[in-house]
């Protein structure tokens, strides 16, 4: 059995708890098995995860849980792997997972792949793809012990539909105490994270100026996409480190990134060329981020962004 | 406060990847290696900071060949007081946890210390792999702490947020940018180091329970395509029809 934990804020399932379940399901077709699903602290609709391709969805609603302590989610699920027989657990490659994972591939002897994006082969044993040197190379990674552990990259694959949601099952578990007390969760609201975006606007040391978000801002509010920028921006103070992308900022994997004012130097490229689509646009036609660009503008920022900007909004009118 | 942190080497940021034919290694000649970022500009530096404060040591252990010792060198340049290197090819994250986890059983750290991943491999794995080993609990993307006594309040960054944890001691952390500033090591630092003790002890049998066995280059991307400045209508038709993103 393919067994997917899947992740919850608050009782809020995300795209990335549905991508992970149709994942799991999509392995689980190809090994011939089924695919379960697996739910820690209270939520209400863990039902929907049914809809996704979980044959059955277990429940382990503890409030003890609401809050992540990788020990005891580690012992939790080691449990629930070997009470159910599951012989692959899927995760997401979130801060959650990121916390699980190695856990629990050290509890269990299990080999692991953190941040996938491709699903596994299973003919010639369970070998599965990442990405390594921050994009720049891709490993096969084959997992040779008896149960295989895969985190999954966000926006690697699309969360489809395949049936209904279904009743949840109670699972008994004993849940050992925790060592972590969690004293405050803090998230911007509003905005989606970085992490999770699909369109994201970003700005370099070209911007000139803190003042000049504006022409950014008016851009991201058409699209509804996330605010991000380059290391100098967030190194000199002009906007907040937690927009940082690149190899020593935040990863992102977006559908869309538009860079205005940012060269593309090596290490910004890091984070960002997992990008489907990235746009350009930079005053300097020598700027080397064109030679990553699917679409580049050359042009002065400050007069051809607005007029994006209205393009965008003339678009979404239609 | 007995401090462990432990350091990797990676491939300086700038570094082209090229493969060997069969596609099963990548070419090392003529790279550059650094000590991965994460462990060198955060974790060490914070260790630094603590012990500077309450007071204490604070080791760097490595594991890997002879070839890491400039870099095990860096770090006690920088500060730290002494290195353990465990002899042996690192060749996946259980098996480079385990080495470490059996170096620090009997050593009784405060808190052990990691990067948030190593910019090679990007796992992000070795620090949970080696607090379960220890039984200990672990913070990842720790951007904040402050110890007092066996207690600490750890800021760790979540999905656009902040989260605050206080856990007591012994634990184990990854750290995120934010949690320290980077330090250059100073000549006084650099001539010290030399005479700073760096054992070398010897590595467990441990099976390998998954392996990178081959690897592959991205597709090449296809040439830019360039979109008049006065006609960004343009741009929006092909973002939609084309590329399919808005």
């Amino acid at each position: 059995m393919v067994l997917v934990f899947a992740e919850h804020q608050n009782g809020q399932f995300k795209k990335a708890a549905f991508e992970a379940v149709t994942y799991g399901y999509k392995t689980a077709q190809l090994m011939g098995t089924d695919c379960a699903a697996i739910v820690l602290g209270e939520a209400e609709e863990a039902g929907i995860l049914g809809a996704y391709g979980a044959s059955k969805v277990y429940h382990v609603a503890d409030q003890s849980l609401n809050k992540l302590d990788s020990q005891v989610y580690t012992t939790v699920l080691a449990e629930a792997i070997s009470q159910l027989g599951a012989t692959v657990c899927i995760m997401t490659h979130t801060s959650t997972g990121k916390s699980i994972l190695g856990r629990l591939s050290a509890r269990l002897s299990a080999g692991s792949a953190a941040g996938v994006k491709e699903l596994p082969t299973v003919s010639d044993g369970f070998k599965v793809k990442k990405d390594v040197f921050s994009g720049k190379a891709i490993a096969t990674v084959s997992i040779t012990s008896d149960i295989k552990l895969v985190s999954l990259m966000g926006n690697s694959l699309q969360p489809e539909k395949v049936g209904d949601a279904v009743e949840t099952a109670s699972l008994e578990v004993a849940i050992p105490e925790s060592k972590v007390k969690v004293l405050s969760v803090d998230r911007v609201e509003g905005t989606t994270p970085l992490p999770e975006a699909e369109l994201v606007v970003s700005g370099g040391r070209g911007m000139k100026g803190p003042e000049n978000w504006g022409v950014l801002e008016d851009l991201a509010d058409a699209l509804g996409a996330t605010t991000a920028c380059s290391r100098p921006v967030a190194d000199t103070g002009w906007r907040p480190h937690h927009e940082h992308v690149g190899q020593t900022g935040i990863a992102i994997r977006p559908n869309l990134y538009i860079a205005m004012g940012i060269s593309g130097a090596i290490q910004h490229l890091a984070g960002v060329n997992n990008s489907k689509t990235i746009v350009v646009i930079n005053k300097d036609p020598e700027a080397p981020f064109f030679k990553a660009a699917d679409y580049g503008v050359v042009a002065d920022l400050f007069e051809v962004v607005p007029k994006l900007t209205e393009a965008v909004k003339k678009f979404k009118a239609e | 406060m007995k401090l462990l942190v432990c350091i990797s080497k990676t491939p300086e940021t700038t570094t082209k990847i090229a493969l060997n034919e069969d596609g099963t290694a990548f070419k090392t000649e003529g790279v550059q290696y650094i000590m991965n970022p994460y462990d060198e500009w955060y974790a060490l530096v914070r260790a630094l900071e603590l012990k500077e404060a309450v007071g204490g040591s604070v080791t760097a252990v490595n594991v890997g060949s002879a070839g890491n010792d400039t870099i095990i060198r860096k770090a006690l340049a920088i500060g730290a007081d002494d290195a353990v290197r465990i002899n042996a090819e690192p060749h996946s994250s259980l098996y480079i946890a385990k080495q470490i986890a059996e170096f620090a059983k009997s050593e009784n750290f405060d808190i052990i210390f990691f990067g948030k991943e190593a910019i090679d491999y990007n796992g992000s794995e070795v620090g949970a792999m080696v607090a379960e080993f220890l039984d200990m609990p672990f913070i990842s993307y720790a951007n904040k702490l402050e110890v007092e006594g066996n207690t600490a309040k750890v800021a760790r960054e979540i999905e656009g947020g902040v989260e605050v944890a206080e856990v007591q001691t012994p634990f184990a952390l990854s750290a995120a940018k934010g949690l320290a500033e980077q330090r250059i090591p100073n000549m006084r630092g650099i001539m010290m180091a030399k005479r700073k003790p760096l054992k070398v002890v010897e590595a467990v049998d441990f099976e390998d329970q998954a392996k990178a066995v081959a690897y592959e280059l991205p597709p090449p991307k296809s040439a830019v395509k360039l979109i008049d400045p006065d006609n960004m209508e343009e741009l929006v038709r092909l973002l939609h029809e084309e590329a399919k993103v808005i």
